[in-house]
């Protein structure tokens, strides 16, 4: 019975439901696309630190866990690859560079990381070979740059740095194309240790003498060992440093934080505000509707099916709103230029609707309350 | 033919204390299957009071009602409401009718609540609605039809499920005269087809011309009861919308309700 009133009423009135629907629909896009946003901006700030397979981070002590300020060196990571229960580990170095190329297309400002060929950081390839040379001029870059610059396989491409005063050219070779790996929000190119040492932007183009500075270790555990005994043994063992597991460190960079919080506050509103509006459109309508449940009540409509078809509606309404939001940000999605970071993924967008499905109910909770108190008797206009 | 409606001493107090108000006073009234009575009585006389609680959406303070043999002030809400459902018709003043259903619908939702099947509903919805002359209405909604067309689908529904008593409150207030006695006589006419009890509160006494009784409510008292054809006849011919009815003296002037001439009408709190 609840069914069938509730559908009767949104079908027959459904110009109204649209409407209704449609601004479920904006609250719908409004919070995906903000999701996506702190998903994408999260991507973007985390992607190469999310996908190194390891399981704890060494950086300098006293550094706040920030990554471009700390700085460890090779001797270092000797020590802690000598640590009992760590199974692998591999230095990497961070900096910033730019992809230059002679047709026409814009520059790129990448992400350049150093790693040890054949160590841990280097990343799982789609396509190509591996870096296996310190001293060779190879790197490699992620899918989304070789789409969207046409890049394959054995490709040359020009990286300039500033080195001194001037810019610095460089030519390397694309020797394999890993998955999406941003960083610090720029596509990673990937490369030797030495190669990233002569390349990265630095005050003197001269060569640098000596073993290279990174600026963090990447740490793999043996199966089965403890990850808070084998940090122990870490600090212990090994002097001025700091170690973390991954989402401690992404989650200490500058700036990630308060990004996100941003971002879910936007988020929280969006559900406030559409907690608000379902709430008070489903009010009004109830509102309205008291002399009509006050007569269906009276001629013996129990609260039970009055309930329901108040609760049945708001959610019709809802997952229609919903699914027309869903349509909406799709379309608007392919129209939405690369470089907004967007990045819809299942489970955000999963939350996301589950989210958007529980403001309908909860928004019209008051309303249900309401049309739940009418009583039989304002139907023959009296009240108890 | 049996009772359908039994009151005794039936009284209704709102408030506490000094602030009490007695709006029904000690009713008593029976009312036999197949009769059709309308209650009268001027604003406040307790009218309303006394169909919200035959129509067991009030309790009485005192008193007793039994529908066909039930109690009702031994039924908890939810046995009230299901009792609602199935044994009592009820056609309001205004807001009648479920505004996004149809005429059939509206008719149908009636049985659809006491869960008979939807084909039987519909089927006995639109026999119901055709014995009352929308035929071509069925499927018209609320809004596409006339005051009197949204009245005789109200009845429809207030009969359609079988009720031992139905009960109509006004159902002539936002009628032409025309439409009002067309649809007074429908009523009428159903109510005595097919042996229900029939309670219409109303406050034109022209609108009393095909009940078997008129029963006269003042202070929440019963003061008069007619039964006489002939005096029912005389009364619902006179065109005034006041209550042509004597009643004693010092009630008549604090309410200023115009005297007609002498009734011949016996006074028994019960009939």
């Amino acid at each position: 019975m609840s069914f069938y009133l509730s559908i009767r009423e949104v079908w027959r009135n459904r110009g109204r439901f649209v409407l209704f629907s449609l601004v479920i629909a904006l609250i719908t896009i409004l919070v995906l696309f903000v999701a996506a946003l702190g998903n994408g901006l999260a991507n973007a700030n985390r992607q190469f630190i999310d996908k190194l397979d390891a399981d704890l981070i060494v950086l300098q002590e006293n550094v706040d866990l920030n990554l471009t300020s700390s700085r460890i060196t090779q001797d270092k990571l000797e020590d802690i690859k000598s640590i009992a229960g760590v199974a692998e580990a591999g230095l990497l170095a961070f900096s910033s560079a730019t992809l230059v190329f002679d047709n026409g297309l814009e520059t790129l400002d990448v992400s350049i990381i150093g790693v040890t060929p054949g160590e841990l950081g280097n990343p799982s390839l789609l396509e190509g070979n591996p870096l296996n040379n310190s001293s060779a001029n190879e790197i490699i870059i992620d899918n989304k740059v070789a789409d969207n610059i046409g890049l394959q396989v054995g490709d040359q491409v020009s990286l300039r740095s500033i080195q001194g005063e001037d810019e610095s050219f460089f030519d390397l070779t694309i020797a394999g194309i890993t998955d999406e790996r941003q960083f610090f929000f720029a596509s990673s190119v990937i490369m030797s240790l030495t190669t990233w040492n002569e390349v990265r932007p630095q005050a003197s183009p001269a060569p640098q003498s000596g073993d290279v500075l990174g600026n963090m270790v990447a740490v793999k555990l043996a199966d089965g060992v403890d990850q808070s005994i084998i940090e122990g043994r870490l600090i212990n063992t090994i002097e001025k440093i700091e170690v973390a597991d991954k989402i401690t460190v992404i989650e200490a960079q500058p700036g990630y934080g308060p990004q996100q919080a941003t971002v879910n506050a936007q988020k929280g509103f969006a559900y406030l505000i559409g907690v608000l509006v379902v709430g008070g459109f489903f009010q009004i309508q109830t509102l309205q509707k008291v002399p009509q449940l006050g007569m269906l009540k009276a001629i013996g409509t129990d609260n039970r099916t009055v309930g329901a078809a108040a609760l049945m509606q708001i959610i019709i309404v809802t997952i229609i709103g919903i699914l027309i939001g869903g349509i909406g940000v799709f379309l608007l999605y392919l129209g939405i230029p690369d470089s907004v970071p967007l990045s819809f993924n299942v489970p955000t967008v999963l939350t996301a609707i589950g989210s958007l499905l529980l403001i309908g109910p909860i928004g019209g909770l008051v309303s249900i309350r309401i049309a739940l108190k009418v009583e039989p008797l304002t139907a023959i206009g009296l009240s108890s | 033919m049996t009772t359908a409606l039994e009151i005794t001493k039936v009284s209704k107090i709102y408030g506490k204390g000094d602030n009490a108000v007695k709006a029904v006073d000690q009713v008593s009234l029976d009312v036999k299957a197949g009769e059709f009575i309308a209650l009268v009585g001027p604003s406040g006389s307790g009218k309303t009071s006394l169909l919200a609680m035959l129509a067991a959406l009030l309790s009485p303070s005192e008193g007793s009602i039994f529908i066909d043999n039930s109690d009702l002030r031994k039924m908890a809400e939810k046995e009230r409401t299901r009792f609602r459902r199935e044994k009592i018709g009820f056609t309001f003043q205004a807001n009648n009718l479920v505004p996004y259903l149809t005429a059939l619908e509206n008719v149908s939702l009636m049985l659809k609540l006491n869960n008979v099947g939807n084909k039987e509903s519909i089927q006995k919805a639109e026999q119901i609605l055709v014995r009352l002359g929308l035929e071509d209405r069925l499927s018209s909604f609320p809004r596409q039809l006339s005051g009197g067309q949204k009245q005789r689908v109200a009845i429809a529904r207030a009969l359609v499920h079988n009720p031992s008593l139905v009960l109509a409150d006004e159902p002539t207030a936002s009628l032409d005269t025309d439409r009002a006695y067309q649809v007074v006589k429908t009523f009428s006419d159903l109510i005595h087809e097919q042996g229900r009890a029939g309670i219409m509160v109303t406050h034109d006494l022209r609108m009393t011309k095909h009940v078997d009784k008129i029963v006269q409510m003042v202070d929440g008292k019963i003061v008069n009861i007619i039964s006489n054809q002939i005096e029912i006849e005389a009364l619902s011919a006179n065109d005034s919308f006041g209550m042509p009815i004597q009643i004693p003296q010092n009630t008549s002037s604090q309410l200023n309700i115009p005297l007609a001439p002498p009734p011949t009408v016996s006074t028994p709190a019960r009939v």
